[in-house]
């Protein structure tokens, strides 16, 4: 499939469009919120605490009378920032074990998928918040804590296409004509490959967003005053009673970037490897 | 599937247990902090400290922790509760209980409802019944555990008032126990008003926990019945004029359950990891809202069993799934990779 024939597709899938939209409006939330925020979101107002939703304070105020709206639109750089990064740290490490163990095979593969399969014994949340209490709450540990998690899942996607591409003749013939296996690997098996690699990887943006706000809702992840969504429900927690607006705009947000990934992804998948769909 | 397979299938299960046995271990040491200057406070003598950590066993070498460890967990002692100075498993048997109420509550819920969205979503494939299904589970996929349940403690509990807020039944209520299982020990004793009161208090934490298993099962069952309704013998149950449910239940849904069992065996796993934070929410005494309780208070030996356990569940539970599949399929013949 040529570059533009995959663009095609992918305006042509409702879900990838729906998804783009999603995702793109909370990117420009992220990239342009200090612009667009109406408040500072760390300026405590005393006099303005939990008040509902009116015209001057669109989605109400906090504890600390600030506006919600703007901690939720600064929260945006921390929620999409957690998703890439904790995304990275699980795709490289997963995806060179992933490519490892499936080349080379033999007790390489039996060391490497064992250890993983160790990995995956625990639930992944136990294991999230086992690591960041280990690391110490912040916001830096919650992304390695979540990165770390989901490690073999990316190493089981790339080992299993792996063990199908390289007996594939292409990759064959490259290894009967001398090729190194470097070579092999990161210019033939790699390159084809990536479309499992993509798909779960945004797929998997949603979850670690989701798992860090997991983290943040235990207090093991952001700490105060950082306008981190799962933590501004925790703080939101103490006042359902009175206010729960406080609680339900962040989880809201969160919401939506989560489906926004996962509306994305799944249109991804439908368009770029129509083997996985479910 | 032979036994051969079922014993390799028991070893492979020790040598990960093996595995999750030597990381928490390696994993809970890396932890910062002494507990025995938790236990003690900031003024407690070095000579008390020392003393505590010789009673605690911490000022042995890691291997000879670790053995110590292993040779006690085998005889089923996971030691004493560094918090509360009482055996870990004393406090752990109950809240497992808590657990496994709510796990299979919520399981139950996940399981019923996601089919049957699943069945109707496949049946009027391309139509309002559909689309709305599929948009559920997506939300449902994405939406934050902890969040859905506090929305539904303020929509139920606070504005309404039609549900408890929290815990597993009324304070004050007295029940002994036998199985753990407030609805199960309320039928034995034939206390119909305890019964009534677990079960209100398990509606919404049962709820909000099978979300997510319930948007996935429904995605799976869309999935697998279309395959499925597909197939030659489902045109010809239909064509020698067989009632349209029959068709859909017995012939579609009954082969289209392989892929669904799987999924609700993995499904488990995510339920055990959701219960941490379910139980959080809503105050439930069971062993993940322990967990975390005592990794926030470097209760090595109480955090080492709770995740032993959870890890053995899990295993237990991926065992089960294969064991049921090749019960349901005599055609898998499970070779072990």
């Amino acid at each position: 499939m040529g570059r533009w024939d995959m663009l095609r597709d992918l305006l042509k899938n409702k879900n990838t469009v729906l998804g783009m939209v999603i995702v793109g409006c909370i990117l420009f939330l992220a990239v342009f919120g200090p612009v667009l925020a109406p408040y500072d979101p760390f300026l405590p107002a005393p006099l303005d605490r939990l008040q509902l939703p009116s015209r001057e304070h669109w989605l109400g105020t906090d504890s600390l009378g600030r506006d919600i709206l703007t901690r939720i639109i600064y929260g945006s750089r921390i929620s999409v920032m957690i998703g890439l990064v904790a995304v990275t740290i699980s795709l490289v490490p997963g995806t060179v074990l992933g490519l490892l163990a499936g080349y080379f095979g033999k007790t390489l593969d039996a060391v490497i998928m064992r250890v993983m399969d160790v990995l995956l014994a625990f639930p992944a949340i136990l294991m999230a918040v086992f690591i960041a209490a280990i690391l110490g709450p912040s916001l830096v540990n919650t992304m390695i804590a979540v990165g770390i998690v989901y490690i073999p899942h990316y190493a089981r996607i790339v080992r299993s296409s792996v063990l199908l591409l390289k007996e594939q003749l292409f990759v064959q013939s490259v290894s009967h004509m001398g090729g190194s296996h470097g070579r092999i690997i990161f210019s033939h098996i790699l390159p084809n490959a990536l479309a499992p690699i993509i798909v779960y990887a945004t797929l998997g943006m949603g979850t670690a967003v989701l798992q860090a706000a997991a983290l943040g809702f235990l207090g093991l992840g952001a700490q105060p005053p950082q306008p981190e969504w799962g933590a501004m429900l925790s703080e939101g927690r103490q006042y359902l009673q009175l206010a729960p607006h406080v609680a339900a705009f962040p989880g809201l947000a969160i919401l939506l970037l989560v489906l926004g990934f996962n509306v994305f992804g799944d249109g991804l998948r439908d368009v770029l490897d129509p083997t996985l769909r479910t | 599937m032979n036994s051969s397979v079922i014993s390799r299938r028991i070893v492979q299960l020790i040598l990960i247990m093996i595995g999750v046995s030597v990381v928490v271990f390696l994993m809970l040491r890396m932890i910062p902090g002494d507990p025995a200057q938790l236990l003690l406070g900031e003024l407690a003598s070095p000579e008390e400290l020392a003393a505590l950590r010789h009673d605690l066993g911490l000022d042995r070498s890691l291997l000879v922790q670790y053995t110590i460890f292993v040779k006690n967990m085998l005889a089923g002692d996971f030691g004493i509760s560094m918090r509360t100075g009482t055996p870990v498993i004393n406090e752990i048997i109950p809240r497992l209980a808590a657990t496994v109420e709510l796990s299979v509550a919520g399981m139950v819920i996940a399981t019923v409802f996601g089919i049957l969205a699943g069945i109707l979503s496949a049946v009027y494939k391309n139509t309002v019944v559909d689309y709305t299904a599929m948009l559920s589970a997506l939300v449902g996929v994405s939406m934050p555990v902890f969040w859905l349940g506090l929305m539904l403690i303020y929509v139920f509990a606070v504005h309404f008032q039609v549900m408890p807020m929290m815990g597993r039944m009324e304070m004050g209520t007295e029940m002994h126990a036998i199985t753990g299982l407030v609805l199960v020990d309320a039928l034995i004793h034939m206390d119909f008003a305890v019964f009534k009161d677990g079960l209100r208090h398990l509606v919404l934490p049962a709820v909000t926990l099978s979300t997510i298993p319930m948007a996935i099962i429904a995605r799976i069952t869309r999935s697998a019945m279309l395959e499925v309704m597909n197939q030659d013998y489902i045109r010809t149950a239909r064509a020698k004029g067989m009632e349209e449910s029959v068709v859909i239940l017995r012939h579609a849904l009954g082969n289209a359950f392989l892929p669904i069992i799987t999924v609700l065996g993995i499904n488990m796993g995510l339920l055990l990891g959701g219960a941490v934070l379910t139980e959080t929410i809503f105050s439930w005494p069971g062993l993940g809202r322990y967990v975390v309780d005592s990794l926030m208070g470097r209760d090595y030996n109480a955090v080492q069993a709770c995740i032993l356990i959870f890890a053995v569940l899990m295993a237990l539970i991926n065992l089960g799934v294969d064991v049921m599949y090749a019960f349901l399929d005599p055609r898998i013949r499970v070779d072990g990779d």
